[in-house]
């Protein structure tokens, strides 16, 4: 029921940031080969009201590669540095009903180069460094709390 | 719901060219609450100076008409047009007529400013049945009363009221509407547009710039000391009806600003779903984009805070008259994933009431108020689960509003001091039309279908204590049809793995297509969509609703009525009139 993205993200660009890292010649193979997996469910421990807490996994795995599974919400442009990703793809996400925004656990990437985008709803392995914590991209006002950095994906 | 329209109706407002006319905020044939605020408005074309223009009130100019100096702001906000404005006006009852002139132009609207007389009810309490439709109701009364030789084993709590009318929901935009803006008629008594909650739809650039409306929230925090206000929903609580008590927005999914607005109003009591977005940013699973944290806020303020059902009894039974009640991070489960398939987020979220439960709370903690209450209760999710064609959710979520209901009679009880109102907000285009029986020959749904004297009643299980079927998943079932669906493959049966989605994105990320996974299974069918190829649920109606209602004030209601008609007799039945 959500057909459209919420209207804080359009301007996004993080290319300033990321023009340099574009240019690492890391192999996206090579790096999920010795990335730990992390699921959408193992990434909070607690998921209440009052907010959620990290799993411990999580926790552990903050600042290290990691790989994970999941949805490519609807994109913003045919190419970016930025998507987000979610555990259902988002047209048949039970949790997506509201008219809002987006389900509360998603993970946003961060792309280590301007990349074409799949169409929405495909699923997708992402690679990348996890971040997790509060923060706020500087361009959009986007608050996330758990990102992947660096970040490159494969259709799956 | 429906987002797609809502944004190409603000793309619309925003590209179409200035009109020919100048506009007037109030429209034309507002009823007006005497003694209520409004914000005036008038727009004029073409950015002309306050020399160019005038104004007048029943012949005398604004100023003098108003007791207030007016502003004049030429190319407002940098566009092509003038806006006069004066915020937070009021009037005396009567009839005005006001006149725009520009140029050679004229543009006149009326208003009917009306008084109340002596109070009739101590409380007030509005029962919004989401989407709630004809066949909604039908159908939970066959669920939950039973069926036999023409006549039904009981009558519905909310049938079983004196007062009746049928309610038309359009907005000043739309014959269609969406929540936001029939929830907001209720709450102000004024029409105003898909997506809005307490304005008129302007010009404005900025959401919350819009001429606004006062709510009943605000002038009974304005002008009654002793009386007390409640919300309840079991959508979220920032979702376009309980939003629609304290908030004015173009835009409703503004949850965050809306917050703040539940906030600055401070309803007593507050229950619901959505807190994410109270969270201050740096929370993990936060919605919020600031540092404010409206938890910590609302418990400073006096508010008792519950997460779960023991903890809002718990509130209750401590005696708390203040409560902030958030039960889930998103809509608390509807009553047949609470009761019978225990799928949405039950696994996330053990311990949330259902709406009755909530409803009995609130007129616990409220009705020890000196000077009254006005409670409102929404059953939000008949909407949203018939948006998603699962009329069966849906048909649960009723049966749950009538309870509700019962409760509230229950309570109302001889004393005649309370008036209870169950209306819907706009219809859903949904019929019964027969039963499905599995033992009819042939292997088609089609087959299966027993019309006229061919559909024997369903054999639904035994309900239990509060009126609920304990099996669904029977070999007769009501066939029942939804008159706006994308492509998608209807089964005939109950969703038990959880709320159906008829249909899904396609490979081309704008058409959507059935979802396969209703697609196989015996009796599957594959159904071409009426909508338009990029809508992926079922759609409002136009249909009008029937209201029901008991009580003082109650016998206003008869023949078919506006929706602001609504507001309208709370107002008088309170008489919240005068200044
Ligand atoms: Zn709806």
């Amino acid at each position: 029921m959500i057909s459209h993205r919420p209207h804080l993200l359009p301007t996004l660009s993080r290319r300033g940031l990321l023009t340099g890292l574009a240019a690492l010649p890391v192999s996206l193979r090579a790096f999920a080969a010795e990335a730990e997996t992390l699921t959408f469910d193992g990434l909070y421990k607690s998921f209440g009201v009052l907010g959620f807490q990290f799993s411990d996994r999580a926790t552990f795995l903050r600042g290290k590669p990691v790989r994970m599974l999941g949805y490519m919400a609807p994109p913003l442009k045919p190419e970016s540095h930025f998507f987000v990703l979610t555990r259902e793809p988002l047209a048949i996400c039970p949790f997506c009903q509201s008219d809002a925004d987006w389900p509360v656990d998603i993970v946003v990437v961060f792309m280590r180069a301007a990349t074409p985008m799949v169409s929405a709803g495909q699923k997708v392995a992402v690679s990348g460094r996890l971040e997790i914590g509060s923060a706020t991209d500087a361009e959009t006002g986007f608050v996330s709390q758990i990102r992947l950095v660096d970040a490159g994906f494969h259709s799956v | 719901m429906q987002k797609r329209t809502w944004l190409m109706a603000a793309a619309m407002l925003a590209s179409v060219a200035p009109s020919a006319a100048q506009t007037i905020y109030p429209l034309n044939r507002a009823e007006i609450l005497e003694g209520s605020r409004f914000d005036f408005k008038v727009e004029f074309p073409n950015a002309p100076t306050s020399a160019d223009v005038k104004v007048t009130i029943n012949g005398k100019p604004v100023n003098e008409a108003f007791g207030r100096e007016a502003q004049f702001v030429q190319n407002e906000e940098g566009q092509k047009h003038s806006a006069l404005w004066l915020r937070g006006a009021q009037l005396p009852a009567g009839q005005y007529a006001i006149e725009a002139t520009q140029g050679s132009e004229k543009a006149t609207v009326n208003w009917t400013v009306y008084a109340t007389e002596a109070r009739k009810a101590k409380n007030v309490i509005l029962f919004v049945g989401d989407g709630l439709s004809v066949a909604h109701r039908t159908a939970a009364r066959i669920l939950s009363k039973g069926w036999e030789q023409g006549l039904y084993g009981g009558e519905l709590a909310i049938d079983d009221m004196p007062n009746m009318a049928l309610i038309s929901t359009s907005g000043t935009d739309s014959i269609v509407t969406d929540s936001a803006n029939s929830a907001s008629a209720y709450t102000t008594g004024h029409k105003s547009c898909v997506n809005a909650l307490g304005i008129y739809c302007a010009k404005n650039a900025l959401t919350l710039d819009h001429p606004k409306v006062e709510t009943i929230s605000e002038v009974i925090k304005r002008k009654r000391a002793g009386m007390a206000i409640g919300v309840v929903t079991n959508s979220e609580i920032e979702d376009a009806t309980p939003a629609a008590m304290v908030a004015h927005t173009r835009r409703r999914s503004d949850f965050n600003d809306i917050v703040k607005m539940f906030f600055d109003v401070q309803p007593d009591v507050i229950m619901g779903g959505g807190s994410p977005n109270f969270l201050p940013k740096s929370t993990p699973g936060t919605k919020r984009t600031d540092d404010l944290d409206f938890i910590a806020k609302f418990k400073e303020a006096g508010y008792a805070l519950a997460t779960t059902k023991t903890e809002m009894n718990a509130a209750v039974a401590g005696g708390s008259k203040k409560l902030l009640g958030l039960y889930n991070t998103s809509n608390i489960d509807g009553a047949f994933d609470l009761r019978l398939a225990k799928k949405g987020s039950i696994s996330k979220f053990p311990d949330q009431p259902d709406v009755v439960e909530q409803t009995k709370a609130a007129l616990e903690m409220l009705k020890g108020a000196q000077d009254g209450f006005f409670l409102m209760v929404e059953s939000a999710r008949i909407d949203k689960y018939s948006h998603s064609l699962d009329w069966e959710r849906a048909v649960f979520d009723t049966i749950m509003l009538d309870n509700a209901v019962k409760a509230a009679k229950d309570f109302a009880g001889d004393r005649n001091d309370t008036l209870i109102i169950v209306v819907p907000d706009h219809a859903h285009p949904i019929s019964i039309i027969g039963t499905y029986d599995d033992d009819r020959p042939g292997q088609l749904l089609r087959d299966k279908l027993g019309t006229y004297n061919e559909s024997l009643p369903p054999n639904y299980g035994p309900r239990d204590a509060d009126g609920y079927p304990t099996k669904l998943d029977t070999s007769r079932r009501l066939a029942v049809a939804f008159g706006s669906y994308p492509d998608t493959c209807d089964t005939g049966r109950p969703y038990l793995d959880g709320e159906r989605v008829p249909a899904v994105k396609g490979p081309d990320g704008k058409t959507n297509i059935a979802n396969e996974k209703d697609c196989t299974g015996p009796l599957a069918t594959r159904k071409q969509g009426n909508l338009p190829f990029d809508a992926n649920s079922g759609v409002h109606a136009a249909d009008d609703v029937l209201l029901t209602a008991m009580g003082p004030g109650a016998e206003r209601f008869r023949g078919h009525k506006p929706n602001t008609f609504v507001f309208r007799v709370m107002a008088e039945a309170l008489a919240l009139g005068g200044k």
